[in-house]
C-alpha cells in the first residue's frame, strides 16, 4: 500500500501521520510538500494532516486549500483516490471544495485538547468498515475552529446520504448535529476534526483511531 | 486604485467572537448593545484605473479566496 502526507508550511501532524501510515502499510509515507504540483502516482491513500498551515491566516486551511498540490489532489480525489483530512487537513479540505460545510470558532472561544468520545455513525464506509459493529470509541482532538457549521439543507443531505462518519458524543465546540466527521457523496474522501493519528499506539493513551486506517488500508501488517 | 473589502459572516451563522465582544461590552457598561458581529476589512492596493474591471476582479478574489461562501458575504468599496 503506498500513501502520502501532505506537508504544509505550518503543519504540525504531519510526522504522526507518517507513523501512523507506517505503522499500518509497513511502509514509510511519501512526504509531499505543498508547492509540488504533482501527486505520485499509484497512491492508495493521501493524508492532509493537521496543523496550522500558513498560520491559519485568513480563514483555517484558506490559503493551503489554493496551493499547487492542491490543484492535482482536487483532481486526483474527483477521480477516486482516497483522501483523509484530519483536523486542518478537514478545514483544508472543505475550503477546497471536497466536502461540504466549514469549520468555524468553536462556540466556547477556547482550544480544545482532550479526549473526545466519539459514535461510529456509520460503518458503510471505506474509512470507518473496519469499526464493524464497534459504535463507542474515543479519539484525541486538538482545535480551535472545529465548530462544524452548514445549512439546514446541506446537513439533511449529509444524514440523508450517510455522509456523517463520526458524531461527537458530547459536543465540545457547537458543531451542527455535533457532526465531527464527513466524507464526500462519492465516500472516497473524509474530514474528521479528531485525531486518528494520535490513538494508534496503547502507549500513547489508546488505539481507537487505528480502525480508520485499518479501514482504508487493510489489516495491519 | 485601492479597494476596502468587508467580509462578514451570513446572518444566521452563529459569531461566537461577536457573543464575547457585545457580553464584555455589557460588562463595561454599555448597556444599549444587544448584539455584535465580528468580520474582516481587507485593503488592496490595485494597478489600473479602470473601475468596472476593477469591481469584476476583486469579485472575482473574493469568490476564489477572500471570503468563504458557505458562511461569508462580502462588500466591495473602491476608491482612487
Amino acid at each position: 500500500m503506498k500513501t502520502a502526507v501532505i506537508v504544509f508550511p505550518g503543519s504540525n501532524c504531519d510526522r504522526d501521520a507518517a507513523v501512523a501510515l507506517e505503522r499500518v502499510t509497513g511502509r514509510p509515507a511519501a512526504m509531499i510538500w505543498h508547492g509540488d504540483s504533482a501527486l505520485p502516482e499509484g497512491l492508495d491513500l493521501v493524508m492532509v494532516p493537521g496543523g496550522f498551515s500558513y498560520g491559519d491566516y485568513l480563514r483555517s486551511g484558506a490559503v493551503s486549500a489554493r496551493s499547487p498540490i492542491m490543484q492535482d489532489l482536487v483532481r486526483r480525489a474527483g477521480e477516486g483516490l482516497p483522501v483523509l483530512g484530519v483536523c486542518n487537513g478537514f478545514q483544508v479540505l472543505t475550503e477546497a471544495g471536497l466536502l461540504d460545510g466549514a469549520l468555524m470558532r468553536n462556540a466556547g472561544l477556547r482550544f480544545i485538547c482532550e479526549k473526545a468520545p466519539l459514535r461510529v455513525e456509520t460503518a458503510d464506509t471505506r474509512f470507518t468498515r473496519a469499526y464493524g459493529d464497534r459504535k463507542d470509541v474515543t479519539i484525541p482532538i486538538a482545535h480551535h475552529d472545529g465548530n462544524f457549521f452548514a445549512d439546514d439543507e446541506t446537513l439533511d443531505r449529509l444524514e440523508g446520504e450517510g455522509q456523517v462518519a463520526f458524531r461527537y458524543a458530547a459536543n465540545p465546540n457547537g458543531s451542527a448535529r455535533d457532526i465531527a466527521g464527513i466524507t464526500n457523496a462519492a465516500g472516497n474522501v473524509l474530514g474528521m476534526m479528531p485525531h486518528p493519528e494520535r490513538a494508534v499506539d496503547p502507549a500513547l493513551g489508546g488505539t481507537d483511531g487505528l480502525g480508520v486506517f485499518e479501514s482504508l488500508l487493510g489489516g495491519r501488517s | 486604485m485601492k479597494a476596502r473589502i468587508h467580509v462578514y459572516l451570513k446572518p444566521g451563522v452563529l459569531d461566537p467572537q461577536g457573543v464575547a465582544v457585545a457580553t464584555s461590552l455589557n460588562h463595561l457598561g454599555f448597556d444599549e448593545v444587544t448584539a455584535a458581529r465580528q468580520g474582516k476589512l481587507i485593503e488592496l492596493d490595485l494597478d489600473g484605473a479602470d473601475a468596472d474591471a476593477a469591481q469584476a476582479r476583486v469579485k472575482e478574489m473574493c469568490d476564489k479566496l477572500l471570503a468563504n461562501p458557505v458562511i461569508e458575504s462580502y462588500d466591495i468599496e473602491l476608491s482612487a
